[in-house]
C-alpha cells in the first residue's frame, strides 16, 4: 500500500513559501521561519495570502506534491496540477460510463449505499456507545429506515430515483444529527446545512471538513489517473470537481461528519474560537482553524480495518484506496465499485 | 510484412516489463501508470549522453558508440543502445563515414552481477534485430557487461531467441492495439514490483464486490 505522508498547512497569513534545493522554506519578510524536505511531503495546503514561488510550484507538481491555495477562511481557491499523468485509456472509459445514463447509476448507486449504510452505522453506534445519553429509539428509527433504503438502491438504474433517494435519505439524517452533539450543546446546534455561508458554527465546521476533504479526495483521483471534474452522480458544471464530490458522497458522514463531532464532543473546539461576519457568516479563528486542522492531521494517521480489502489502512488513505478501487473497476479488474463500508 | 507507422512503435525496453509481468508492461506502457513515464526518461537519457564529446570513441579496429537510438520497421519498436561495439571484419558490413567493414555488437549495461534472468536477454536480442534490419547484417553475439564485477558476458544470439522475441513482440502489439490491461496474476514477482501499489495484485483473489455488499447489506 502507499504511504501516507505529511500534509503541510500553512496558516500564518502573510508567510511566502520558496523553493531552496530539495526544500520548503516557510518566510515572513527576509526571515526564515521553517524549512520542511520536499520528499517528507504529500501534500501542501496554504491560507496565507502571500504566495508561493514559481520555482516551489514547479518543483511540488513534479513530485506529485499537492499544492492547494485556501483563502483565509477556509474556502478552496486554487490548486496545482503538474503534467498529466497520461492515462488516456482510463480516462476515456471514465467519459464513456460518465455520458451513459445506466453505467453512472449503477456507479453511483454503490456511493450512495456507502453513503447511507455508513450514516446508518453512525447512529446505530451511538445508540449503542450513548444509550444513556440520547433517544435511542428515534435514532434506531431513522436507521431502519436507511437501512430500508439501502435495500431499494441496489437495482436503481436511473440517475433521478437515485437522487430522489439520497435526498430523503439525507433529510431523515440530518433531522437526528443534532442528536449526536453530546457536549457543549448551548453553544453548538444543527438544524440543517447552511453552506454559503454557513450561518451557525456546526456548519462552519462541517463546511471547512468538507472542503479538506474535497481535497484529499481530488489529489487521490489524480494521482490514480482519473479526472476528478467528471462524475456520475454529480454531473458536468465548470469548474465543479464532480467525481470528486460523487466519491465523498459515502466518506462524508463517516470521515468528515464523525470528525466535526469529536471536535465539539471532546471540547477541541469551544465557543469563543469563532466569530460573525456582518452577512451573518459564522467563521472560525486562526487558533481553532489551526487546532483543527491538527485534529485532520492526527486523524489521518489513525488505523483502519479496509472492510473490502481487509486490510490495516491510515484513515488518511482511505480516498486514496477508494480512487483506486474505483479507476480498477473502470479498467474492468472488478464485477462493481466496492464502496467503503464502514461499521 | 506489416510496416508499422513510427507513432506506434513500441518501445524496446518494454519487452524486459513484458515478460517480467504482462500487466506491469501494460500499466506503463498503455496505462502510462508511472511516476515519471518510460518515454520521458528515455529521452533525458538520450540527450544526457548525446551531451557527451566521447560518444564516438576510435579505438584500432574497433569503433564504440553510446546512446544509439535503433529501431525496426518489421517489427515496429524503438530503442537505445547503451553501447553498440564495431569491430572491423571481412565479413562485415559497409558503414556510413568509415573505411573498411563492420560487424556490430550492442553491449548492455548492467549493474550488479550476472544473474539468470530471461527479461534482460530477450532486450538485448531485440537490439540485435534492430540493428540486423537498420545495418542488413547478421549479428550472431551481442554482450552483456556488469558494472559490479567489471566485466562481460558474451551472449550467443540463435534463432530460437529471434522467434521468442518476434513472439513477445507480437503478443505486445495485440494489447496495445486494444488497449487491453491484462488481469493481474500475482505470484512472488509482486514483492520486488514497483507498481504494487497501483496493480493492487490481490484484488482478483478478493471476493467480487457484490458478495461484499450484499453481506453487509444484510446483516
Ligand atoms: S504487482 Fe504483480 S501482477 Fe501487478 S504488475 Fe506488478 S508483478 Fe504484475
Amino acid at each position: 500500500m502507499k504511504k501516507l505522508l505529511n500534509t503541510l498547512f500553512v496558516t500564518l497569513p502573510d508567510t511566502y513559501l520558496a523553493l531552496d534545493g530539495e526544500n520548503i522554506v516557510v518566510k515572513q519578510e527576509e526571515e526564515i521561519l521553517a524549512r520542511y524536505p520536499l520528499h517528507n511531503l504529500e501534500a501542501v495546503c496554504t491560507f496565507s495570502y502571500a504566495g508561493v514561488s514559481p520555482a516551489l510550484m514547479g518543483a511540488c507538481a513534479s513530485r506529485n506534491v499537492s499544492l492547494t491555495f485556501m483563502t483565509r477562511t477556509g474556502r478552496f481557491l486554487a490548486r496545482v496540477i503538474g503534467e498529466d499523468r497520461g492515462n488516456v485509456v482510463l480516462r476515456k472509459e471514465q467519459y464513456r460510463i460518465s455520458d451513459n445514463e445506466e453505467r453512472s447509476a449503477r456507479v453511483a448507486r454503490n456511493m450512495i449505499t456507502g453513503k447511507l449504510y455508513n450514516n446508518k452505522w453512525i447512529l446505530e453506534r451511538a445508540t449503542r456507545d450513548y444509550a444513556l445519553r440520547v433517544d435511542v429509539e428515534r435514532l434506531k428509527k431513522v436507521a431502519n429506515s436507511l437501512g430500508e433504503t439501502m435495500k431499494l438502491l441496489r437495482e436503481v438504474e436511473q440517475l433521478d430515483i437515485l437522487r430522489g433517494l439520497e435526498g430523503s435519505a439525507a433529510v431523515q439524517y440530518n433531522s437526528v444529527f443534532d442528536d449526536l452533539i453530546l457536549q457543549q450543546k448551548e453553544s453548538f446546534y444543527f438544524y440543517g446545512r447552511s453552506r454559503r455561508p454557513p450561518l451557525d458554527k456546526v456548519n462552519a465546521l462541517l463546511s471547512f471538513a468538507y472542503t479538506l476533504l474535497a481535497n484529499d479526495m481530488k489529489s487521490a483521483l489524480e494521482s490514480v489517473g482519473l479526472d476528478a471534474y467528471v462524475g456520475f452522480l454529480h454531473r458536468d458544471r465548470p469548474g465543479r470537481a464532480s467525481l470528486a464530490l460523487d466519491m465523498m458522497e459515502e466518506l462524508r458522514g463517516v470521515y468528515a461528519d464523525r470528525f466535526v463531532l469529536s471536535l465539539i464532543n471532546k471540547k477541541v473546539v469551544n465557543d469563543k474560537g469563532f466569530y460573525i461576519k456582518e452577512n451573518l457568516a459564522v467563521i472560525m479563528d486562526d487558533d481553532t482553524r489551526k487546532k483543527v486542522l491538527k485534529a485532520w492531521q492526527d486523524r489521518k494517521q489513525d488505523k483502519i480495518m479496509h472492510p473490502y480489502l481487509n486490510e490495516k489502512i491510515p484513515w488518511g488513505l482511505v480516498p486514496y484506496t477508494q480512487a483506486l478501487l474505483l479507476a480498477r473497476y473502470i479498467r474492468g479488474d472488478l464485477d462493481e465499485y466496492p464502496p467503503f463500508l464502514w461499521k | 510484412m506489416k510496416d508499422y507507422n513510427e507513432e506506434d512503435y513500441l518501445l524496446l525496453s518494454g519487452i524486459q516489463h513484458f515478460n517480467f509481468c504482462r500487466r506491469q508492461w501494460a500499466l506503463i506502457h498503455i496505462e502510462q501508470q508511472w511516476e515519471d513515464n518510460v518515454r520521458t526518461i528515455e529521452g533525458d537519457h538520450l540527450h544526457r549522453k548525446a551531451d557527451q564529446p566521447a560518444l564516438r570513441e576510435k579505438r584500432g579496429d574497433k569503433l564504440v558508440v553510446r546512446a544509439l537510438p535503433v529501431q525496426s520497421r518489421e517489427l515496429g519498436i524503438t530503442g537505445i543502445c547503451d553501447v553498440v561495439e564495431f569491430i572491423r571484419d571481412p565479413d562485415g558490413v559497409p558503414l556510413a563515414g568509415e573505411e573498411g567493414l563492420y560487424l556490430p555488437f550492442p553491449v548492455e549495461y548492467k549493474r550488479g552481477k550476472p544473474k539468470r534472468n530471461d527479461s534482460d536477454h530477450s532486450q538485448l536480442v531485440a537490439q540485435v534485430m534492430c540493428l540486423e534490419e537498420m545495418l542488413v547484417c547478421d549479428i550472431h553475439k551481442a554482450y552483456f557487461y556488469y558494472d559490479e564485477i567489471k566485466h562481460r558476458v558474451e551472449v550467443v544470439i540463435t534463432e530460437a531467441d529471434r522467434v521468442r522475441v518476434r513472439a513477445s513482440i507480437n503478443e505486445m502489439r495485440h494489447y496495445f492495439e486494444r488497449n487491453h490491461t491484462p488481469k493481474a496474476k500475482a505470484g512472488p514477482h509482486c514483492l520486488s514490483c514497483s507498481l504494487n501499489n497501483i496493480c493492487v495484485p490481490d484484488i482478483l483473489n478478493k471476493r467480487s464486490v457484490s458478495s461484499y455488499i450484499e453481506s453487509r447489506l444484510n446483516e
